[in-house]
């Protein structure tokens, strides 16, 4: 099953190795990772996209708490959750793909960014899901380049993940 | 906290943080990146600086220091290749749980990245072997780092910790005000110090309703120092007790609840109790899978209790029904009060039954050898090396057959007189641990049991011996074979001894005395034990004795791949 941990950790050099060095090193996957500075710039917000069964996903968090440098983590997956991903697409964009690029960007509720005479690159945000399913409807001999920022997610209400 | 007023440069400052550690001693060897360091060591007393041959031993040395001490274990090297050779040691430091501080030099900061000489990521090449590692940028930050270094590898589940330290880090010419913290809190480690009470009384009611219940105990109770405590666990329940590898001498092995070790090398009694048992108790021990054999078939109808420090052991291999997170030490005092306030008592009538089914497989008497053999039976060695020494020595060993037959044969009656490479396997420790031993009891009776594979992995050290002169008693069980390599060969490759055979070995007898020491070769079974008595009588020698066993002994009982707990190989 698909799992989506948050995890505070310290910044500091080396801390996002210790995470991705702990996945390759115990054969666990890593869907997606995303990670930057919070508003404490001690601290780093990570979200983590892995997949795994129940014995495995609860090996995942221990180890991961068994980090120094990790301070909390917690699996959205657990909770109702909200989960974005934004990407930025460009595509070839000439002569009659250019309305049907533009009304399928729309449709996906997404925006054109940048526009020359032969392409246009988009920006997209959206749960994985509605990621891929924009890539599914573009043509893909039109498609140039694709960047994913990876998952991020947060709880619902109350529910938080604080140092 | 208290402010003094010096300046220290960095390499004052690090010498003055090993002694507010209370480090004695610190294994080492010096090179270009800790020079500054080695310059501030020469200038006191209070640090005494063991120079190793080679910076593996330099990791095993301190090992065997911190496991017979409890005390974490102190190095030193240069950058590069010192650090690269102390790889080994930490990756064995951190399988087994051991408590070590590593420093490794560093080149200068601005230096960093550049593949300038000696420079290896040290912290890169360690970061799966060691508990945490720290890059000290600055020397402002260097004693607040070694002081957090000390408390990760000293409290939780011990490991080793890497401190790498640029050489402009310890310039002897930038001087800043020295204080060293008191104490210390980490936000993002706060190690369990006790475990949850209605845990513990769930534990118990499960204990007391066994009617075949095991005591199944790690490292765990070592580290811990909770040896005490699992003795009158014990005694009170009247439930068998075996121990892992690393757990020896947790339980005292001359004790009546004692069935011997468990596991691919098991006794029987240990296995079959643990397969038919119907409540295991598992304290401070990880499921490892030299311990449970095929996981699919272990304990099949046991219902599990689990004692562990580290919440990541439970349920990783075998699912537990009571999970207790904590030291085993606080744990057992919990339960011990538990026991006691409770009205209720062991099922006696099902625990004497229990204890006739367990006798009835003691009977099988499964580590008996030929005693009558005209070659030297390696088993016999270790039987009367305990005799001789009375039960009473440090044993250290090496990785193979002959750290089976010490472990089977050499029956440990206290915790940390055991110091064997558990988890990792390396072969090269016995000797430069033993060393470690020696240092912290020099009065001490220190053997190493090895054979003459192991003990040419870390060979030179009999040179850092003969420095020091530890009287260290080497038992080398010379089979002229990788014997457990032979061993499986003969098992499951029909034979074919593929590398297994140890040529052109060197005359250990004239290669101890080139080292200065004393060499014995004993090749005969009737002269064993006076030779062992005659070396054991040189109280400040070393002594290496070369004893030319049975090349095709193995090691029994013995589970093959893939085997339950109860479908042993016996003799």
């Amino acid at each position: 099953m698909r799992h989506i941990i948050s995890i505070l950790l310290e910044n500091e050099a080396g801390a996002l190795s210790r995470v991705s060095g702990l996945f390759s090193a115990r054969g666990y996957n890593i869907e997606s990772l995303a990670v930057a500075p919070t508003e404490d710039p001690s601290l780093s917000r990570m979200t983590l996209v892995t997949r795994g069964d129940d014995a495995i996903i609860e090996q995942i968090t221990k180890q991961l708490n068994k980090l120094v440098d990790v301070v909390k983590l917690q699996d959205l997956t657990e909770g109702a959750h909200i989960e974005r991903e934004m990407m930025l697409v460009k595509s070839r964009a000439v002569a009659g793909d250019r309305e049907e690029i533009k009304r399928l960007i729309d449709i996906f509720r997404g925006r054109v960014i940048d526009v020359t005479d032969t392409t246009y690159t988009m920006e997209l945000t959206g749960d994985s899901d509605k990621l891929d399913a924009f890539l599914r409807a573009l043509d893909p001999k039109l498609l140039l380049e694709v960047v994913r920022s990876g998952s991020n997610g947060i709880a619902r209400g109350e529910r938080s993940l604080r140092a | 906290m208290e402010i003094r007023e010096v300046e220290l440069n960095g390499s004052q400052i690090f010498v003055q943080c090993l002694k507010e550690e209370g480090v004695d001693f610190v294994f080492g060897y010096p090179g270009g990146a800790v020079l500054h360091i080695y310059d501030a060591i020469f200038q006191q007393e209070e640090v005494k600086h063991i120079l190793v041959r080679h910076e593996q031993a330099a990791t095993h040395a301190a090992d065997g220091y911190a496991r017979s001490t409890g005390k974490p274990g102190v190095c030193l090297v240069t950058s590069g290749p010192g650090a690269t050779n102390a790889v080994t040691g930490i990756a064995t430091a951190y399988m087994d749980s051991i408590p070590l501080v590593v420093f490794t030099g560093q080149v200068p900061t601005h230096l960093i990245g550049n593949d300038a000489f000696q420079e290896v990521d040290t912290i890169g090449i360690t970061r799966p072997c060691v508990k945490h590692n720290f890059l000290v940028k600055d020397v402002r930050d260097l004693a607040l780092t070694i002081k957090k270094a000390f408390y990760v590898a000293t409290t939780g589940r011990p490991g080793p910790v890497v401190v790498d330290i640029p050489k402009d880090v310890t310039d002897p010419n930038v001087r800043i005000p020295f204080v060293y913290p008191k104490s210390i809190s980490m936000r993002s480690y706060n190690p369990t110090v006790k475990g949850n009470l209605r845990q513990v009384k769930k534990a118990v009611d499960l204990m007391l309703d066994a009617r075949r219940p095991m005591i199944y105990t790690g490292g765990g109770v070592v580290l811990n120092n909770a040896a005490p405590q699992l003795t009158k666990l014990v005694e009170k329940l009247n439930y068998p007790c075996t121990n892992t590898l690393m757990g020896l001498g947790g339980f005292p092995a001359s004790r009546r609840q004692f069935v011997g070790m468990l596991g691919m090398h098991g006794t029987y009694e240990a296995n079959m109790a643990m397969h038919d048992c119907d409540v295991l108790i598992a304290i401070g021990a990880r499921f490892d899978d030299r311990v449970t054999g095929n996981i699919e078939k272990f304990c099949p109808t046991a219902r599990i209790v689990h004692i562990d420090i580290d919440p990541a052991s439970i349920s990783k291999n075998v699912k537990v029904d009571v999970p207790i997170v904590g030291p085993v030490g606080p744990v057992l005092d919990d339960m011990l009060k538990v026991l006691d306030e409770s009205k209720r008592e062991p099922d006696a009538e099902a625990i004497t039954a229990w204890w006739e089914k367990i006798d009835g497989w003691r009977e099988k008497d499964c580590l008996s050898y030929d005693t009558q053999s005209k070659l030297i039976k390696p088993q016999m060695v270790v039987d009367k090396l305990y005799e001789v020494t009375h039960g009473d020595a440090f044993v250290a060993s090496d990785v193979g057959q002959h750290q089976m037959w010490a472990a089977q044969y050499y029956r440990f009656d206290l915790p940390r007189r055991w110091i064997n490479s558990g988890g990792l396997g390396t072969m090269g420790f016995g000797l430069p641990a033993a060393m470690g031993v020696q240092f912290a009891y020099p009065d001490a009776t220190v053997a190493c049991v090895t054979g003459e594979g192991s003990i040419q992995m870390c060979i030179q050290e009999l040179s850092t011996c003969k420095q020091y002169g530890l009287p260290i008693k080497i038992i080398n069980l010379n089979n002229r074979y990788l014997g457990m390599v032979r061993q499986w060969q003969e098992f499951f490759y029909q034979g074919r001894y593929s590398m297994s055979y140890m040529d052109a070995l060197p005359d250990f007898v004239k290669l101890a005395e080139a080292y200065g020491h004393v060499g014995m070769l004993i090749d005969k079974p009737g002269d064993v034990e006076a030779a062992l008595k005659e070396a054991m009588a040189l109280k400040d020698r070393l002594v290496f004795m070369d004893f030319i066993t049975d090349q095709t002994e193995n090691v029994y009982p013995m589970i093959p791949a893939g085997g339950g707990l109860n479908e042993m190989i016996l003799v």
